[in-house]
């Protein structure tokens, strides 16, 4: 849905999302890598399975939700990227894992 | 200054957090800012440490540039400075508590500027909840944040300051705008007029907007006025909008990005929260807190300064964080309260002036009544998908307020915790009870003000590391 006017250089960094390598820029945050992606969706919802993006990018909305580095229902939006980070789609309700 | 206490907390370290951290470490007291973002700025200056040192800064331009100055101040200031961390809880008393990097963690302080600044006005209209469908806030914190543009011309509908200047932003970027759908109601301009005169010491401001409104018509997308009704339609995204205008010209055309923007609304939680009592404004339909000439609330010494206290821009926030910051320091015994009022007197005069405008752009960009009434189908509560028509059923039943339609239909008990819908419902109890908006009031707001998990509360428990 979006796409990045500069060349990050030496502030690009690698993270993976479902498993799959994308890049991104020191300081942005793992919500604005996801708008880059072709799929669009970054979650379903839990009640209807709805998909669902970033929408407000501000932290007011929680539309962003998801797992990073194994810990569920995390603000996207509100998370800065981190090299090596593994983020994935949440899908449906959280699970508890033990 | 102990690890957890200190004489001054803000929350917020957007202009008016940063300004009153400053103006407060200037009268020696101590001053602890925590705020949710990695960098200072607030929204309006988002990223500005980043930016500042790249040509992006330029197109940006010189009411974001501005942020710079500030932010090196705030740095230079001696504040403790805590980003990334969350509010989850304040009482009076007054005790904060936040988490931080998965760990929960308690402040104490005898004076607290809540400094939490605006978030748009939620606008539900069919198909809000597609991807692809984000605020404009959201696309400019994107361009602010991370440099990035919607990948194809994109369509942007509302009305406000924020769409023109981000559609000035997004074409000095190299985006590409599909079209503006205006929904600014036919007729404003002569029911604002007479707020205008008073407007004129801001002659630069009016000059600017009207820059922006000459540049955008010269740039050759379609420009629709008068938009009552928005919908977005599509599978697993939008993939169509569909558009209607107070005269019934109606259109459908295919979009991939939609930008919406019906104004920004205080952010109330915190002082909801708190106890502190509200005013209904009513030109905005928001609340805002009652506040004494300081930005104290009824609360005492809680204040709120900056966007939080009422809609007024990153210059007026500023002056109330100082003016605020006087004051707390006048109780505090570090100035007398004449000298704060020396101080403020300055400040408040250029306060006055800042807010010169809002009068005019209140009535201008009053919310239309379409924005508080969406079709049936419309989901209203995000978070746990309750539609307009739900609610409306459920509001003529025994007449419920918002706590017992929340109860009724989970509207508002999701992680958003009714930042989404909020006034939303409000005004369909009101409309569907036949009673003034105001006298339904909100939600009640209980902590946690933001998700907190089971592992951060049991980490209060555990001791202070040693710095």
């Amino acid at each position: 849905m979006f796409r990045k006017l500069h060349d990050p250089g030496a502030d690009a960094l690698t993270v993976f999302i479902d498993g799959l390598p994308v890049p991104a820029e020191t300081g942005e945050s793992v919500a604005a890598v996801l708008l880059r992606q072709p799929q669009g969706w970054s979650r379903t919802t839990p009640v209807s399975q709805s998909p669902r993006a970033p929408y407000c990018m501000m932290g007011v909305c929680f539309e962003c939700l998801v797992e990073v580095d194994g810990k569920g229902s995390v603000q996207g939006c509100m998370t800065p990227v981190e090299n090596g980070m593994r983020i994935a789609r949440q899908q449906g309700r959280r699970t508890l894992v033990a | 200054m102990s690890a957890t206490h200190t004489d001054l907390l803000i929350v917020g370290a957007g202009p008016a957090g940063m300004a009153a951290a400053v103006a407060a470490r200037q009268q020696g007291l101590s001053v602890r800012v925590v705020d949710d973002q990695p960098a200072p700025g607030g929204q309006i200056w988002r990223s500005i440490e980043t930016v500042a040192a790249t040509p992006r800064l330029t197109r940006l331009g010189e009411a974001y540039g501005a942020g710079a100055a500030s932010a090196a101040a705030f740095r230079q200031s001696g504040a403790v400075y805590e980003p990334g961390a969350q509010l989850w809880q304040i009482e009076p008393g007054i005790r904060a508590f936040v988490t931080h990097d998965g760990r929960a963690s308690s402040v104490t302080a005898d004076a607290l500027i809540l400094a939490t600044g605006a978030q748009e006005r939620p606008v539900p209209f069919p198909g809000w909840t597609l991807p692809g469908v984000l605020t404009v806030g959201a696309a400019q914190i994107l361009l602010k944040t991370s440099d990035a543009v919607p990948e194809k011309p994109v369509w942007i509908a509302g009305c406000g300051p924020l769409p023109l200047l981000y559609m000035t932003q997004l074409l000095a970027a190299g985006g590409q705008i599909a079209g503006f759908l205006d929904t600014t109601p036919r007729g404003r301009l002569g029911a604002s007029l007479l707020h205008l005169a008073q407007g004129l010491s801001q002659l630069s401001d009016l000059a600017k907007g009207l820059s922006w409104d000459f540049k955008l018509r010269r740039a050759g997308f379609p420009i629709i006025r008068h938009v009552t009704e928005i919908a977005a339609e599509g599978d697993e995204r939008i993939e169509r909008l569909r558009y209607r205008t107070s005269d019934g010209h109606s259109g459908e055309v295919p979009a991939e990005v939609l930008l919406v923007h019906e104004g920004v609304v205080p952010n109330v939680h915190a002082p909801l929260s708190l106890g502190c009592r509200m005013d209904w404004q009513p030109a905005q339909q928001c609340y805002v807190p009652a506040l004494d000439v300081w930005g104290e609330t009824s609360q005492p010494k809680i204040f709120v300064a900056g966007d939080g206290a009422g809609i007024g821009g990153a210059q007026a926030a500023e002056l109330r964080g100082r003016i605020a910051a006087l004051r707390i320091a006048a109780q505090a015994g570090r100035i007398t309260d004449s000298k704060a009022e020396e101080l403020a007197a300055g400040e408040r005069r250029a306060l006055k002036r800042a807010l010169a405008l809002r009068p005019f752009l209140d009535a201008y960009y009053a919310p239309r009544a379409q924005v508080f009434a969406p079709p049936d189908e419309t989901v209203v509560c995000r978070c746990e998908e309750v539609t307009a028509g739900d609610l409306r059923a459920r509001a003529v039943k025994g007449r419920p307020g918002p706590n017992q339609l929340k109860a009724f239909t989970r509207a508002g008990m999701g992680p958003c915790q009714g930042r989404q819908c909020g006034y939303t419902i409000s005004h369909i109890v009101a409309a569907a009870q036949n009673r003034p908006v105001e006298e339904v009031g909100f939600y009640r707001i209980r902590p946690p003000l933001k998700p907190v998990t089971l592992g951060e509360l049991a980490s209060l428990d555990e001791p202070e590391h040693a710095a």
